[in-house]
């Protein structure tokens, strides 16, 4: 379907006029042939701003598009879950011009040829700029590197290596691993869990576990492996990321290992910052998420974190399931929760409107240090004359109703069905082109570089 | 009450109720005609994920005696085991036209779940669900601990508490939903209850519970208490690290002949000794304990079908309403009556 692609140097001309800029001053930002080529007050009128397309963004901010360093897009393998085509749009719509697709496939994205596959059907959707996550361990195994140096060098330009969903725990490997990726400036994003700890764990170890009788899954487990982790990246000088931080005790041995110099970052995931373990009382399977949901305490230790930066970035974590892996007994059901449409909402919620973060931190935890975490260059920068057009615009005055039956993504399995949410996604620019405006979704970028066209084989959902 | 899924969530109230219709339908087991046709024409489903011989023929001589239709769904050798979810047999149960289920699961919240959604409009009845709840269990547990202390007291059980009653658990509480019923239900009661468990056993989080707790099984007996509840020891935590041998756990935990004797030489002779069954003879109690004049084994299952033909009762002859306060409901909170009604 070459015909219905656009040039990539020529996606069009608009004029964003009076956004609060990072949530500062109003001004106008001028995008053109995929670039911001101006920024200032009052431009409408000007001949630069000639045949623009104007949108009218007083009361709106402006924020560089989102980049989710987490996310689940169950392409190739489980498309009954979700494809590449339905989570991209759903990132669109949450205000994200990147993600960074998990390698837990199936096939498991641990070869070059499964990573170009991702990045392939990624960039033929067009909503996003899809980064695949390379499997640090062949079929997340545990047991042997997978070729890192391989997926590295692929057409997808790998720079993430995580077999999240399953921790590399051996920690010969984990610290091979962390020695490796040096050769070509990646990271291994780590998911903390002590197998043993949490053999047939059901949720958080506490109160609530000893009340509804489901198996604990301590805080140890997941602060144990921080902290070998930390030491390892320490001992090898190595840079390590720490996926889905959910206890207080993980953010003070974080926090310790910067103090001392270490190279690590962490993400925190929106659900996190707001849901607690009390939810499980009502044992309905929407709340249950690897890891965990932890207590209140927990909750605000990890706000108090990502507004000082011990915890770095907001990584969704989006998980999309089935609705037959949800509707079940709790012991049989599947973790994770989707997140994407709902991230920026809930962390305006819970660290904005809380007073603890203005909207420049949201800027740096959703877009500009992803971006550095992940190592892709033109997202993540500033609104400035010159950058690459990718921005997101917000209409922080909205509120709106979680209806998860309306979302983009195929899942339903959002913990925040039915509750009230501050914060709307206006538009999003993807390269300088409209993916999202008037809060609905517009249409794909396309890559003009005539090799991009759609493979026959990728599903063309929605259309 | 349209449903009963656990004890912490039952009022004084609607648990002095249970127990005194459980008095009421004791006396139809004394008769001839061991028979009530009170549900007539009401199907109740035994719906048993998990095998438990006991549970299940004691709710089937219930639902029978108060002339119910009783289909028995044991989970092996069915669909279930072919990959059906709950949610298809719940609503397969339903077409059929169940009135009542009585579930039995292996997955904690697995009755809450046939609660909570829409596919089964019937009573639930939580006959035991994974580690978290046995609430049939525990009303029968007080049931016959309150008939002692109403006759050690020599007042009538008919809306008796078990106030000042001094209740020992011991064993497994962690993965006991006998030991966690009971501890909500004789908190509501008013009894004070004591765990003595190794800590491999107890919960993290225990310490948030209405109970003390005790690693000393001679220490606890010296107190004084009135009632010692053994819980079974499951065979394969044997092999998981939670306590070294059987030996050691028999020697420390276990009520053998010796503390047998000790209840003597401490004084406290109306003691009872209580076991929800099956009991692994010689692991957690010794044979002579069992078969004591203390043991209360035989009356505990006896009383279950009076407990259980109670709950059938209660939540399919239509009556829904919350009883009103009775004087000594100052333990029904607010949030136990809300709770209870949905």
């Amino acid at each position: 379907m070459a015909h219905d692609q656009q040039d990539a140097a020529t996606p069009g001309a608009y004029l964003i006029r009076g956004a609060a800029i990072l949530g500062g001053a109003a001004e106008d930002l001028l995008i053109r042939d995929g670039i911001i080529t101006a920024r200032g007050t009052d431009l409408a009128g000007t001949d630069a701003a000639d045949g623009a397309t104007v949108i009218e963004a007083a009361g709106l901010v402006a924020l560089p598009g989102m980049v989710d360093i987490h996310t689940h897009l169950r392409e190739p393998g489980r498309e009954d879950a979700e494809t590449v085509e339905t989570g991209t749009r759903a990132a669109a719509l949450g205000g994200y011009t990147a993600v960074h697709a998990m390698a837990n496939s199936n096939p498991v994205a641990d070869t070059a040829g499964v990573v170009e596959q991702v990045h392939t059907l990624g960039r033929a959707a067009g909503w996003v700029d899809v980064r695949p996550v390379g499997a640090v361990t062949v079929g997340l195994a545990g047991e042997q590197l997978a070729e890192l140096g391989a997926m590295a060098d692929s057409r997808a330009r790998v720079r993430v290596f995580s077999d999240d969903g399953i921790c590399v725990h051996d920690p010969v490997l984990m610290r091979r691993a962390l020695e490796y990726v040096k050769a070509f400036d990646g990271v291994v994003a780590q998911h903390a869990q002590e197998p043993r700890l949490t053999a047939g764990a059901q949720m958080n170890e506490g109160d609530v576990s000893a009340v509804l009788g489901l198996a604990g899954w301590p805080a140890v487990a997941e602060e144990s492996i921080i902290a070998r982790d930390v030491l390892l990246a320490q001992h090898v000088g190595s840079r390590l990321h720490v996926c889905h931080v959910s206890t207080a005790g993980s953010v003070e041995i974080i926090r310790w290992a910067k103090a001392r110099g270490i190279n690590v970052t962490a993400e925190v995931t929106p659900h996190h910052l707001l849901l607690t373990d009390e939810l499980v009382r009502s044992y309905d399977p929407v709340y249950k998420v690897n890891p965990p949901l932890r207590t209140d305490s927990d909750v605000q230790a990890l706000r108090a974190a990502l507004a000082d930066g011990t915890i770095d970035v907001i990584g969704t974590d989006h998980a999309p399931h089935p609705s037959e892996h949800k509707e079940c007994e709790w012991a049989q059901a599947a973790m994770g929760m989707t997140g994407l449409e709902t991230a920026l909402s809930v962390v305006q919620a819970t660290m904005i409107e809380t007073g603890l973060m203005g909207w420049d931190d949201f800027a740096r935890v959703t877009s500009i240090v992803p971006a550095v975490i992940g190592r892709v260059a033109d997202q993540g920068r500033p609104l400035e004359a010159g950058e690459p057009a990718n921005v997101t615009v917000v209409d922080p005055a909205a509120r709106w109703t979680v209806d998860p039956s309306k979302m983009a993504t195929m899942g339903r399995n959002s913990p925040f069905a039915g509750r009230e949410l501050p914060g709307k996604v206006v538009a999003t620019f993807f390269k300088g082109h409209p993916t999202v405006l008037n809060g609905e979704l517009n249409t794909p970028y396309r890559h003009g570089s005539g090799q991009e066209t759609r493979p026959a084989a990728a599903p063309a959902s929605g259309h | 009450m349209k449903h009963l899924l656990s004890t912490e969530d039952l009022s004084l109230a609607n648990a002095i109720r249970i127990l005194d219709t459980a008095e009421e339908m004791a006396a139809v087991g004394d008769r001839e005609v061991k028979k009530l046709p009170a549900l007539r024409g009401r199907t109740v489903v035994n719906l048993f994920f998990e095998d438990s011989t006991r549970t299940r023929i004691s709710f089937e001589a219930a639902a029978k005696r108060l002339s119910a239709d009783v289909i028995n769904f044991a989970a092996k050798g069915s669909s279930v085991s072919k990959g059906e979810s709950l949610k298809d047999t719940a609503q397969t149960l339903a077409a059929m036209g169940a009135d009542a289920v009585v579930i039995r699961h292996w997955a904690s919240g697995a009755p809450h779940r046939l609660a909570a959604t829409d596919w089964i409009d019937a009573a639930v009845i939580n006959a035991g669900d994974g580690t978290h709840e046995h609430p049939t269990q525990a009303l029968l547990d007080a049931f016959t601990m309150r008939r002692h202390w109403a006759g050690l007291h020599g007042t009538p059980s008919a809306g008796a508490d078990l106030k000042g009653m001094r209740v020992a658990i011991a064993g497994d509480v962690l993965h006991s939903r006998v030991a966690r019923s009971n501890v909500w239900l004789l908190r509501t009661l008013g009894a004070e209850v004591t765990l003595v468990a190794p800590p491999t056993l107890l919960p993290i989080g225990v310490g948030q519970w209405p109970c003390s707790v005790s690693y000393d099984m001679d220490e606890t007996l010296a107190k004084g208490v009135d009632a010692v509840m053994m819980l079974r020891v499951q065979g394969e935590r044997m092999n998981a690290s939670f306590f070294p041998t059987a030996r050691e756990y028999s020697r420390r935990w276990g009520f053998d002949d010796n503390r047998l004797r000790a209840l003597d030489s401490l004084g406290l002779k109306d003691t009872i000794i209580m076991h929800p069954g099956p009991m692994n003879r010689g692991l957690e109690i010794s044979s002579a304990a069992a078969d004591s004049p203390r043991s209360t084994v035989l009356a505990q299952v006896r009383n279950g079908v009076s407990v259980r033909m109670a709950a059938l009762y209660l939540l399919l002859s239509g009556d829904t309403r919350e009883p009103a306060a009775t004087p000594n409901s100052a333990y029904s909170n607010a949030a136990h009556s809300t709770k209870e009604s949905h």
